[in-house]
């Protein structure tokens, strides 16, 4: 009887053997394969930041660092004696980026706490996903919003306003940041536990006393992270600067006149016909340098402030 | 008992309800703000573009006269970038993901990776388009071609794959990991039959969600010089290209307003396509997902 009985163990054991060799093959490369893709995520960071590097110091062996930060002028397409100081590209920026939160910080905020604390279940879930839409959106469709209906809406209700400004384009961007503040600033509230709420209510609070004094504390590491980031977006935003903002490099924090920002000044060279090796050339790398510095910085403060402040419950 | 003074209390009760729902109907309107803005772009691009799409609309090349401009040139460069920057993506993203979640040990050098690709998505787009520029362009030598332009929209859209990948690994259950491997299945094996199926309807929403991206994505190819005014389909790799970013943004640029409902026709083509790409991943969700 012993003899007819089919081991099972045996007939395992048999297969493994069969199949061991290219077996043990796919076990081992697999995880070297997948590694290499992992490590192509490293070699992208270190390639962006050698390349801004290399280019820029090709740039500084032509334009004298204490120039480019201390100038207060920008004419780099000047035949003789081009001028590059960055400055009123960083202020044209940064003009932007603050009208930008001027406009995504309230309403941002302001439609996170009806998310969260007013709105039912089922408004929630119509509104998420059209606030998504939002945030899907092209940004040169934007462009195009904040060049052909904003801009004349403006002028219409500030007359002196240039075609191109910096207001214009700053609210364009406000505007779509504000579902990316919305989502982030309403996640952190949710992840405030009920009981406080309760408590509070209990208390006799209004639901505005509960949201403002109980659950905006509790969140507001989170909710701060949100702005930062939306900064960070804001900075590095292109294409509605370049098409609604202009190309004026003017150090002026007055949004109705026409501004340039880091961005656009990129675009506006690789837009024409700048040639390899020209110190117009390198001079894209350099402003492309300052910009991932500004957006590196936000982007860290962002990831410190949610670690560091979250309180735990 | 004096410690509530009700007098008090309800005096000041009405004020304090009376802000509430003032300042809820202020909360509302900011929410209400955004659908509003969506509504009215949406109504003033269709009105403006409706009358130059039409059928020669699609089968057009640039032209200098606004009546005769067509988009066929940019939608072939829009699928020619997706057919080089899909594969390339999503190979590295998943790839990228599976080793994070599935082989990574916990030690520094993972929690590097990971902090590099939060990092790498907060990159803003036109610096990947100056990585391009000199990796792909001028050190490979691949000059300003669909390859390069898919090459570097994938390394863009890499670090949105990833998330998504991650979070749909993490969330196949581990009853039916150990069970694979109780069955004596190897490691790979059980990734390969058991956690990829289950975790492939949130992956392919990633995936459509980071392409769709990459579809609507503008500065990085105008500075690997992407060209603008294209009267030609992409043969192969190689060839020089546009997209329909760049052309809608050549036609917004120009000073004629006709160009700019032109300009609107191309957007209304653009977010059809968007739209689509959205609702084939919605509905690879719904369908996947009841199978688990």
């Amino acid at each position: 009887m012993q003899k007819d009985k089919v081991s099972i163990a045996k007939l395992i054991e048999d297969n493994k053997k069969k199949n061991r060799y290219k077996q043990g093959l796919i076990e081992k490369a697999v995880p070297i394969f997948l590694f290499i893709t992992a490590l192509i995520s490293i070699l992208t960071t270190i390639g962006i930041v050698f390349t801004l590097l290399f280019e820029t110091v090709t740039f500084f062996d032509r334009v004298k660092i204490l120039d480019f930060i201390t100038s207060k002028e920008w004419f780099p397409f000047f035949e003789q004696d081009p001028k590059f100081g960055i400055a009123p590209l960083i202020s044209g920026t940064l003009l932007i980026a603050l009208i930008a939160m001027l406009v995504a910080i309230p309403i941002g905020l302001a439609a996170a706490i009806y998310l969260s604390e007013y709105a039912s279940d089922n408004v929630r879930r119509v509104v998420k996903p059209i606030l998504e839409v939002l945030a899907g959106i092209p940004t040169i469709v934007y462009g195009f919003f904040a060049l052909t209906f904003v801009t004349p809406l403006l002028q219409k209700i500030i007359p002196g306003l240039s075609f191109f400004n910096a207001l214009s384009p700053g609210i364009v961007i406000g505007i779509m940041i504000i579902p990316m503040i919305a989502s982030l600033s309403e996640d952190a509230m949710s992840a405030v536990p009920r009981a406080m709420r309760e408590g509070a209510l209990a208390l006799g609070s209004t639901k505005l006393e509960v949201s403002l004094k109980v659950v905006l504390p509790a969140a507001l590491s989170g909710i701060i992270a949100s702005f930062v980031l939306g900064i960070s977006r804001a900075i590095g935003e292109t294409m509605i600067v370049t098409i609604a903002g202009g190309s004026s490099p003017n150090l002026t924090f007055n949004p109705t006149e026409a501004v340039q920002t880091m961005t656009a000044y990129i675009v506006q060279v690789s837009l024409g016909d700048a040639s390899f090796g020209s110190t117009i050339y390198y001079s894209i790398y350099a402003v492309g340098m300052t910009l991932f510095v500004f957006t590196l910085i936000m982007n860290l403060i962002a990831q410190f402030i949610s670690k560091r402040f979250r309180e735990e419950y | 008992m004096g410690f509530i003074n009700h007098e008090k209390v309800a005096g000041k009760m009405a004020s304090r309800t009376a802000k509430n729902s003032f300042v809820k109907g202020l909360f509302l309107a900011a929410t209400l703000f955004g659908l509003v803005v969506l509504a009215i772009l949406i109504y003033r691009i269709i009105t403006q573009g409706i009358g130059y799409l039409d059928g020669d609309f699609f089968t057009n090349f640039a032209s200098r006269r606004p009546e005769n401009a067509g988009i066929k040139a940019a939608i072939f460069g829009s699928i020619w970038l997706m057919a080089v920057a899909a594969p390339v993506s999503i190979i590295l993203g998943v790839g990228c993901a599976i080793y994070l979640e599935l082989y990574a040990k916990k030690n520094k050098f993972t929690r590097l990776i990971q902090m590099n690709i939060a990092n790498l998505a907060g990159v803003p787009s036109i610096v990947f388009g100056l990585l391009g520029l000199t990796v792909f362009v001028r050190m490979l030598e691949m000059g300003r071609s669909v390859l390069a332009g898919g090459l570097t929209m994938s390394l863009l859209i890499v670090p949105i794959i990833v998330v998504a990948s991650q979070e749909a690994l993490r969330a196949v259950s581990k009853d039916i990991q150990e069970a694979s491997y109780g069955l004596g299945a190897t490691k790979w094996q059980t990734i390969r039959r058991v956690v990829l199926p289950a975790a492939v309807p949130g992956i392919i929403t990633g995936v459509i969600l980071a392409l769709s991206r990459a579809v609507g994505e503008t500065a990085p190819l105008i500075v690997i010089g992407a060209l603008s005014f294209v009267a030609f389909v992409p043969e192969n790799i190689w060839s020089g290209f546009t997209v329909m970013p760049i052309q809608i943004f050549n036609w917004t640029s120009r000073p004629q307003t006709d160009f700019h409902d032109v300009a609107a026709a191309g957007i209304v083509v653009l977010l059809i396509m968007l739209l689509l790409m959205n609702s084939i991943a919605v509905l690879i969700r719904n369908k996947f997902s009841k199978r688990y």
